[in-house]
């Protein structure tokens, strides 16, 4: 009972030591560990170099309320400062003001031939995954430089009010296509349009995927998307690169990407026969590769020898259109190719990313394997979480083809809110939009034929929304979890972490101020994006950004884009991301495989004939002319074993006599049974 | 003393389905058992026995004379245990089993089995028989169809070298164990004639095998070819399973796309699709690594088959099937994971079916790491046995409730001499283990004495299951009239204590040496004759007869039929499509397709063209283009028709 007591006081006691202004550093030795909430949640102090400690600011928050004081100090704009509101009451529609500089500031912008570079956003719920809390952000030079209350900031900045709402880490979208080729053309929105996209959705980062095509140089085509989003780009931006082909030349182009170029992500893929594909063997070298790399193997899961003659079985019905897509890659391809996916990562001890978990099944073998200790993630996309199938049924050919990527979108239309669930829990963990926008035209390529309708949709746009209209507004998800999902753990997976995915001091000025009450209806009309089909076409979506900032500039506000084309950085990412490569190491170290120590065996050998059974083994593997392929285990040694050359009855196919060769010595007993 | 007291209960039951059987609309009656069959659906294959059973009690009442028949055996006359023994050298075809408990999958009860011409002639209480017939004694002991084993290899080479157990030996030792029915894998060459090898298989068992054989023909190297030779063994030779390896990579190993191939013939067909489950790929690679780690041990067998690589194929295999509406069936299930799959899959509705074997239900793979090398390496076989000591108690749970169905042996046996030619190369080490002879005794002893299992599910597992997916039902599998006269008269309570000392297989080493396992079998009686009485076998070599297999067993088809009935995909009648298309330049990026599969290509089989490249050139609507030489065009080119958009395209 006694102790009971104690532990309750010490609880009390608790707020009083975090409220000790700067006790964090000091007192971090005596005061106890404390855990945050959140699935993600960082142990505390753990970033301590890397961010402020927030929590003793909340606690003086609390007790000097009076808001008026924060615009004190020598803020050169007047500050129009509008009644705080609580976030539920408040439905004005911007909620939020922002305050100009005046003058010389106007001035220095006009010279800049940008927006100011000093922002104060005032008054804002910062959200992070952890934890949320109330603090004013000071941004300059596209940087957070201090947060907290009663900043001191110097003069001339714009203040923007957020008045209670949430202020969140830009979005991470780190799945998109925006200049994927198919057959001689490309996608219909290109870095620029893709990008402004994003920002309109609140997403400030895109990791796009580099596609070269099979047996072209992974480093040309490294350059050329890096040119093209250089140019082109408004948004940060970094690059997957796909592996179209394996063989032993990509490796030293791999390890130049990894080392000089700041890519730590390489696509492989298990579909796309006689394209893309690989086998097993190429996968299991290209993962025991790329983990020596420190990368993350991101890998489109689907069955392609199935699918290929599923496709061929179905278009030999008759079955043209876009359903044929549905019905060529049923979710089982998907779930087992997962399924592989996480064995060969199991065997080789190397993480595995799932890019576009389109179905139930393929998600629930990942958050099974999640379980059993698998180093694993899982990607659900916009599409996935927000609609499903049936529309490849539709009996609008255009609607219908819009629809078409792969995997396919389930036509079980419960799919979404099952992703969404898991998603909410941390099953799955990452939310990308796999963007890849074809026009309708583009689409009726493959209009007599649905194996040539180019694969893509358009999400970039709406990702955010969706999850918060699917997994928070629903109340399957808290806003930590949100920023987790839509920022955070991307950026932890792909090491961009904590300059992306977090709102700290020293963190990139990625911040969007966020309405979770805003409600849209998503239509083409309206959208950034440059396709005439939205396949979000109608739906109602609530929960979207009032205001973007991005590179410390606001590029969003009022429903209008104020965006800068080629003003996108390349973010370089580093191998050997802490989030996975922790566990990855450690394991390496207690795995290794130790053999039994014995002594000889020196009992009779059986003689095998000279002259192997079997036929020559052919190549089985698609393999290039520059890979000296190895011979197959079984046969290196054989030789070994013809003790006495070549045999009278060689050629009969097979001896019904057992010759035994005694040692000379007689037999010992190693062999006895024992 | 209580199993007396249960006889006129069962009399009574009988008599009282005799009564109701009469009647045309009969109720239901629900027999016990996970497997039992629905009353009356094997009507028009087997007599309804028991409504005869109260007739010849009626009958015997009656005191009708019995008349021996001269002039079969005129000594027979005599009816005591000595005269068993006399007659044990004529090998009488007439026999009366006396006071047996009678267990089928779905019941027991107390009936005499009357047997002729190594058939089931009669079963029931008095039986009237002729004279001379063999009386043997079953009180107190089971009476049980005999076992069949689904999986063996007696003939099987590994790298040029034949098992240490032929058919003679492996038969043998099967019918000391209690199995009176084998299937053997018949292993062509890859690249040979199957039916040339099922030839050589036929005769080498015919000549040497002393019970009852069918076989399983494996598909070493699937192309196109292999169509018409399937069609012949399926419709003239009785061959209705064919065992497709997903290992045994650059050997035996097959493709995805070869397996969905393989799985749509044998649908076609009506047969069944048996794998070898597990990812050669991976397993080649894993190879390499270990042996590059300087292991060379029968451990480094084990850990380049983790059971990861197993469970995976399972899944596969899984998925394959269901793609291709094939039932499919997995040999040597090895895993708790590969079961679960399994179980699963079953769960979902997947006609497939799991098969442990007698060395992953009676032992597990912590052997491999013993430092006696000939021991360890006796273990070796593939997939691997479990190094978790739990696996086999878990599989024979699974094995209880039905989530696996079917128990083999996988009996392949090699000697030690043969097993050190991998001496120094885990990888050469020939796969298999011993397992036929113990089957019965392992089950018995680790899910029926264990209380897992009852006497029925027993049966069911040991031979009536088989005999079902396979198609040798109810002539194997069921004491009924009109069977095989295939019966063990099993004791349940003799402990037996398994040793390479006393077993009937030639090697030296048993994997299951020292267990101790309470229930053998005390009498065999294979083909009506007895094989096995009082410890000592009396085979004939040569007396195995070839049983064909039916395609399209019930047990397994029916629902594959029903499903290929409603799996019927339609397209969606649309309006054409007359908006603008894009136009394609026809200088494809794509390199010239190169086989990805897993396995080696057939040099017979014809490439096909893939399907995206297949139409393509359907859309080079304008010829070739100026700038073909440009690998990209940024520009986009819309043709727009004469008549302008139509509707059809606008967005709704």
């Amino acid at each position: 009972m006694s102790h009971f007591e104690r532990r309750c006081n010490k609880e009390e006691d608790l707020p009083v030591y975090l409220a000790r202004p700067g006790s964090a550093s000091q007192s971090a030795s005596q005061s106890p560990r404390q855990k945050s909430y959140g699935m993600f949640s960082s142990v505390e102090g753990a970033f301590e170099n890397k961010s402020i400690a927030l929590e003793s600011y909340c606690a003086q928050r609390k007790r000097s309320r009076s808001r008026e004081n924060l615009a004190d100090g020598d803020s050169g704009g007047s500050v129009l400062s509008c009644p705080p509101s609580d976030r539920q009451g408040d439905r004005r529609t911007p909620g939020l003001e922002i305050e100009r500089p005046s003058g010389e500031e106007f001035l220095r912008r006009d010279e800049r031939g940008g927006q100011s570079d000093r922002l104060l956003i005032k008054g804002g719920r910062v959200v992070n995954d952890d934890l949320s809390f109330f603090a004013d952000i000071y941004l300059e030079d596209g940087v957070i430089k201090q947060l907290g209350e009663n900043l001191i900031v110097p003069g001339g900045v714009k203040i923007i009010e957020a008045n209670g709402r949430m202020v969140i880490p830009g979005g991470i979208d780190v799945n998109t296509c925006l200049q994927k080729p198919y057959l001689g053309t490309q996608t219909v929105d290109d870095f620029f349009q893709g990008t402004k996209a994003a920002l309109a959705g609140g997403t400030t980062m895109i990791v796009d995927h580099v596609t070269p095509q099979p047996g072209a140089s992974l480093l040309q085509a490294f350059e050329k998307w890096q040119e093209a989003a250089d140019k082109k780009s408004c948004c940060d931006y970094s690059l997957h690169v796909d592996i179209p082909h394996w063989h032993e030349g990509v490796k030293e182009e791999l390890e130049v990407l990894v080392q000089e170029k700041g890519i730590n992500s390489f696509q492989v893929y298990m579909a796309y026969k006689d394209l893309y594909q690989m086998t097993d063997t190429q996968l299991y070298e290209a993962f025991s590769f790329l983990k020596e790399l420190g990368a993350v193997v991101l890998v489109h899961a689907e069955n392609g020898d199935l699918i290929a003659q599923e496709q061929s079985k179905i278009l030999g019905m008759g079955i043209t259109g876009p359903e044929g897509h549905a019905l060529s890659r049923p979710e089982e391809l998907e779930a087992e190719a997962v399924f592989r996916a996480i064995t060969l990562g199991n065997r080789v001890n190397c993480p595995v990313y799932i890019t576009k978990v389109m179905s139930k099944s393929a998600a629930d073998i990942v958050a099974l394997s999640r379980k059993k200790g698998s180093v694993v993630f899982g990607e659900p996309i916009t599409a996935s979480l927000a609609t499903d199938g049936t529309h490849y049924w539709s009996k609008n050919w255009a609607k219908a083809a819009a629809f078409v990527m792969s995997p396919p979108l389930s036509p079980d239309p419960t799919t979404p809110d099952h992703l969404n669930s898991l998603l909410a829990c941390g099953d799955l963990q990452v939310v990308g939009s796999a963007h890849c926008a074809y026009s309708t035209s583009q689409k009726a390529i493959g209009k007599d034929n649905f194996t040539l309708i180019p694969e893509g949709t358009n999400g970039v746009e709406e990702r955010m929304s969706f999850v918060w209209d699917k997994a928070v507004a629903v109340g399957k998800m808290d806003e930590n979890q949100f920023v987790a999902v839509s920022s955070t753990n991307a950026a932890k997976i792909f090491n961009l972490y904590p300059r992306k995915g977090r709102i700290a001091v020293g963190s990139d000025g990625d911040i969007v101020i966020w309405d979770p009450d805003k409600m849209k209806t998503i239509t083409a009309k309206t959208q950034q994006s440059a396709v005439e089909y939205n396949i979000f076409e109608g739906m109602e979506c609530r929960g979207g950004p009032l205001v973007v900032i991005s590179q410390g500039k606001i590029v969003y506000e009022d429903g209008k884009l104020h965006v800068q084309q080629g003003v996108g950085r390349f973010i370089p990412r580093k191998p050997f991301a802490d989030y996975i490569y922790q566990r990855i190491t450690m394991r390496s170290k207690t795995m290794a495989a130790r053999g039994v120590s014995r002594g000889m065996y020196d009992g009779p050998v059986y003689d095998i004939p000279a002259t192997p059974k079997y036929v020559t083994p052919a190549p089985s593997t698609k393999t290039s002319p520059a890979k000296n392929q190895p011979p197959p285990i079984r046969n290196l040694h054989q030789s070994n074993f013809s003790l006495s050359g070549a045999q009278v009855d060689d050629n009969v196919p097979r001896r019904s006599g057992h010759r035994i060769v005694a040692p000379p010595g007689g037999r010992s007993n190693i062999t006895s049974l024992g | 003393m209580a199993e007396r007291k249960v006889l006129p209960r069962e009399d009574e039951r009988c008599f009282l389905l005799s009564r109701l059987g009469a009647d045309s609309p009969k109720p239901r009656v629900k027999l016990g058992g996970v497997f039992c069959s629905v009353q009356d659906a094997f009507d028009n294959k087997t007599l309804n026995f028991e409504s005869f059973s109260p007739a010849p009690a009626r009958r015997g009442a009656r005191g009708r004379h019995v008349v021996p028949r001269q002039e079969e055996h005129p000594s027979d006359h005599g009816k005591g245990p000595l005269h068993i023994l006399c007659s044990f050298l004529f090998q009488s075809d007439h026999l009366i089993i006396k006071g047996g408990k009678i267990v089928n999958d779905d019941q027991s009860f107390y009936a005499d089995i009357y047997i002729e011409d190594g058939v089931i002639k009669q079963i029931g209480e008095n039986l009237i028989v002729p004279g001379g017939a063999k009386i043997i004694d079953a009180y107190g002991h089971i009476v049980i169809p005999g076992g069949i084993d689904v999986n063996t290899r007696l003939h099987a080479p590994f790298l040029g070298m034949n098992p240490a157990d032929d058919f003679y030996h492996g038969t043998q030792a099967a019918l000391a164990g209690g199995t009176t029915m084998i299937i053997d894998h018949v292993l062509p060459e890859p690249g040979t004639s199957l039916l040339a090898a099922f030839d050589q298989w036929r005769d080498l068992a015919d000549k040497s095998s002393c019970c009852d054989y069918s076989l399983h023909v494996d598909i070493t190297r699937w192309h196109e070819g292999l169509v018409e030779e399937l069609e012949a063994l399926v419709k003239d030779k009785g061959v209705n399973s064919f065992l497709i390896f997903m290992a045994y990579k650059d050997k035996f190993q097959s493709t995805d796309t070869q397996m969905y191939e393989a799985f749509g013939v044998l649908r076609d067909l009506g047969a069944i699709a048996q794998v070898h489950a597990e990812n050669g790929d991976i397993i080649e690679e894993e190879q390499k690594k270990l042996l590059d780690l300087g292991i060379t041990g029968p451990e480094g067998h084990v850990l380049s088959h983790p059971e990861e690589v197993e469970t995976e194929a399972v899944f596969r295999a899984i998925t394959i099937a269901k793609q291709a509406n094939c039932p499919l069936y997995i040999t040597k299930v090895m895993s708790k994971s590969a079961a679960d799959v399994i179980a699963q899959a079953r769960k979902k509705g997947m006609v497939v079916y799991g098969e442990p074997i007698t060395a992953s239900l009676g032992t597990d793979g912590s052997h491999y790491w013993s430092k006696n090398w000939a021991k360890a390496a006796a273990y070796v076989m593939a997939p691997p046995l479990n190094p978790e000591p739990g696996t086999s108690d878990y599989l024979n749970s699974l094995l209880s409730c039905g989530d696996l169905q079917v128990t083999g042996s996988a009996h392949s046996t090699f000697t030690t001499a043969q097993k050190a030619v991998g001496k120094d190369n885990f990888t050469l080490i020939p796969e298999g283990t011993n397992g036929i002879e113990e089957r019965m005794s392992v089950i018995w002893e680790k899910a029926v004495v264990a209380g897992k299992m009852d006497e029925n599910e027993f049966v069911a597992v040991t031979s009536t299951n088989a005999a079902k997916i396979f198609n040798l039902y109810p002539r194997k599998g069921r004491i009924a009239v009109g069977a095989d006269a295939d019966i063990v008269i099993w004791n349940p309570k003799e402990a037996r204590i398994f040793s390479a000392k006393s077993h009937n297989s030639t090697v030296e080493c048993n994997i299951f040496e020292g267990m101790e396992c309470r229930g053998s079998p005390a009498v065999v009686i294979s083909q009506g004759k007895v094989v096995l009485e009082a410890g000592k076998l009396n085979v004939t070599e040569g007396s195995g007869r070839f049983v064909p297999r039916k395609s399209f067993p019930d047990f397994v088809y029916k629902r594959i039929k029903a499903r290929t009935r409603m799996a019927d995909a339609r397209g969606v009648p649309r309006g054409q499509y007359d908006g603008p298309v894009h136009d394609v330049i026809s200088a494809t990026k794509s390199v010239p397709p190169t086989p990805t599969g897993r396995g080696p290509t057939c040099p017979g089989k014809a490439q096909i063209t893939p399907a995206r490249n297949l139409h393509q050139s359907g859309f080079t609507l304008s010829g070739t283009q100026m700038d073909d030489h440009i690998p990209r065009r940024t520009a986009q080119r819309i043709v727009a028709p004469p008549g302008g958009r139509s509707n059809i395209t606008s967005l709704s």
